[in-house]
């Protein structure tokens, strides 16, 4: 019987058997950010512990900065005091830092692939459940709490427990304008926020193999969002191209490199305890409307009445999340209007996605009725879209083009809350009662719907504007 | 971390499923750098409302939260776990957990009970008709009791080892160093290849 690639990596990795149920398991890439880490190094403190591997180690600034001016770091004391205490804990442990507004700051998620630190075959830790996004280069990246953080700190390793395998495949292409991000809600809606639970989720197939590393990062962020343990893809011949420009690395090792990495996939004989088919072909724009990610229609739907659902319980969670949505049954999507647009977060603030928005903008206005707020998911991802001129077509359409990279709105740590009974289109990941503003509501949607939306005013998705 | 073995205390029915971390803590309150001091953040926003049931005169000395299934799904802030702990609380009972979240529990020595949810119905009925009752959890037996409802609950062997022993997963993996060590001599000459 043959591995998955989960498998071969975990194997890899696997430092011994600590028990029947667990191993330990090597960290190849240690992420930190400064919300979830000041406890983690007063263990470490009184344990009289040092970094085992500050060079395998790395600290961004991302969670509560500000994102409109550097200035406005001070207005926020709370969040300076685990910035400060970020600061303090790197230079003391010697692990490099990227501060907010210099190069290589962002969003964990995001600079960890820009930088071309994440690599195929790595096992990767944050402090973070968003952290699955890396898989998306064939690595294990898991998510993790602040004493799993001190463990690795102290360690390079992490007790893990053992996990089941589950595949996803894609078969056929997705249509056109149609993302990672419509395919993500699409499956959470089919498996449910706890379908994924205690497994690793390879994706594959033809909609896959066709996705740019960008889209197949959209694609293994949410994976979370069904609960999975964490998620991988295969890598190919465009996971090579993006490390070829990325990690700088001397070409002749690249090639080296490169035939090692081709060996990273599961064997064809390699058995899953459970698979999931989709056609890709079948799957349209898809939104959001309760107060979880399983909760969502596609856009041109209405949201579901509660006898359409097949539990008592389903029933029962659609009703609550309804009530706090404020919203009926049967309502189009998109008769749903909307105070606040927001592009951005570990999902989808990445170069690709400020580009379809800038496609779709370009020309139009932002709806007088609305307030679009655009945050770059990296400091490199600001400078590219300067490059590409995309700033000032955010500008004229009446969009807030944001001068510094972080989580933002999508957390609501920094001063980019939803007002309470404002109503959000956002490009991220979570529709969690208040995540972004307390008694504010948030629909996850795709960035065409949402730079679509900033032009109606209402849920829309780009082929509206034609109407 | 406090070793756990028995824990007798009353109970509150939060009759919900999915409740993700993001309610047991919103972001704003996962603030400072101490893992004490989070009882007030602790489902804050719910507590707004009079009628939540952690604002109800009967629960006020609760230290067994009920909840549904999927119990602390969503972020993985280990600051929901201090606030559930800062509060009193020593046992949560549900019929499923976030996986990152049931971590971040077990490493506190916050014990999180895994039981079915026809019988957290009874429970709940149970402590709803009568809120002053003594709910008993006994690690060592396995058992979770409450005037005439018992039910054994499944725990992995090792997890509930540590409980007992209130076991520092660092200092126990630091005793075996050598190994890491040996591992590090061998991985980092193969990623040089």
């Amino acid at each position: 019987m043959g591995f998955t690639i989960a498998e071969k990596i975990w194997n890899n990795h696997k430092v011994f058997n600590i028990n029947s149920k667990e191993d330990l398991i090597y960290i190849d890439l240690h992420l930190l950010h400064e919300v979830n880490t000041p406890q983690a190094f007063d263990i470490l403190r009184n344990k009289n512990l040092k970094v085992r591997q500050p060079n395998l180690t790395i600290g961004t600034e991302d969670h509560n900065t500000p994102t409109q001016s550097i200035d406005k770091i001070i207005d926020n004391p709370v969040g300076l005091h685990q910035i400060n205490m970020l600061r303090k804990n790197c230079a003391e442990f010697n692990i490099p830092l990227y501060r907010l507004g210099e190069p290589g700051q962002g969003i964990v998620h995001v600079i960890a692939p820009e930088l071309g630190l994440t690599r195929p075959g790595m096992t990767i830790a944050c402090c973070d459940s968003h952290t699955c996004t890396q898989g998306a280069f064939g690595t294990l990246a898991f998510g993790i709490g602040t004493t799993q953080v001190a463990h690795i700190l102290a360690t390079q390793t992490l007790a893990l427990h053992l996990f089941k395998k589950m595949v996803i495949t894609i078969n056929n292409q997705l249509q056109n304008g149609i993302t990672a991000k419509d395919l993500a809600l699409t499956i959470i809606s089919k498996i449910g926020v706890f379908g994924g639970k205690g497994y690793i989720v390879e994706y594959r197939g033809e909609a896959i193999m066709n996705m740019s590393m960008e889209a197949r990062m959209t694609l293994c962020n949410m994976s979370i969002e069904f609960g999975a343990y964490t998620s991988i893809i295969a890598p190919d011949e465009t996971t090579f191209l993006y490390l070829k420009k990325s990690a700088n690395i001397e070409p002749y090792i690249f090639e080296e490199q490169v035939e090692h990495w081709r060996t990273l996939q599961s064997d064809k004989d390699a058995i899953f305890d459970k698979e999931v088919i989709l056609d890709a072909s079948t799957i349209t724009s898809h939104v959001s409307w309760g107060t979880n990610p399983s909760q969502s229609v596609p856009l041109t739907g209405c949201i579901p009445n509660l006898e359409s659902f097949a539990t008592e319980e389903l029933r029962k969670e659609a009703e609550l999340s309804l009530d706090y949505m404020k919203l009926q049954p049967g309502t189009a999507m998109r008769d749903i209007p909307i105070d606040v647009v927001f592009v951005g977060s570990c999902t989808n603030g990445r170069i690709e996605d400020l580009r379809i928005v800038s496609e779709i903008l370009k020309g139009h206005k932002v709806s007088k009725t609305v307030d679009m707020i655009i945050v770059p998911g990296s400091f490199a991802v600001r400078q590219q879209a300067i490059a590409e001129g995309l700033d000032k077509i955010f500008y004229e359409a009446g969009a807030d083009f944001r001068s510094l990279a972080g989580c933002s709105m999508c957390v609501g740590l920094n001063d980019d809350k939803l007002k309470e009974n404002h109503r959000s289109a956002s490009t991220t990941n979570r529709s969690f009662q208040g995540r972004q503003g307390k008694g504010s509501f948030t629909h996850i949607v795709s960035p065409p719907v949402a730079a679509a939306t900033a032009i109606m005013g209402r849920l829309a998705s780009p082929a509206d504007l034609i109407d | 971390m406090q070793k756990f073995t028995i824990h007798r205390g009353y109970a509150i029915p939060l009759k919900l499923s999915n409740v993700d971390t993001d309610q047991i803590i919103p972001a704003k309150f996962c603030v400072g750098s101490s893992k004490f001091g989070h009882e007030k953040a602790l489902f804050s926003h719910w507590r707004e409302d009079p009628q939540f049931v952690l604002n109800k005169k009967e629960h006020g000395k609760a230290s067994i939260l009920i909840a549904g299934d999927a119990f602390g799904i969503g972020s993985s802030r280990e600051y929901a776990v201090w606030a559930l702990q800062n509060y009193g609380f020593k046992v949560i009972i549900a019929s499923g957990y976030g996986d990152i979240f049931y971590n971040n529990a077990l490493a506190n020595g916050l014990l999180t009970i895994i039981l079915p949810l026809s019988f957290i119905k009874n429970l709940w009925d149970l402590i709803e008709q009568f809120p002053n009752t003594e709910v008993t959890i006994d690690l060592l037996t396995q058992k979770v009791q409450a005037l005439h409802l018992n039910h054994l609950f499944i725990i992995d062997e090792h997890i509930r080892e540590r409980l007992l022993t209130a076991m520092d997963m660092i200092d126990c993996t630091l005793e075996n160093i050598h190994n890491i060590i040996a591992y590090e001599k061998k991985h980092f000459k193969t990623c040089e290849k």
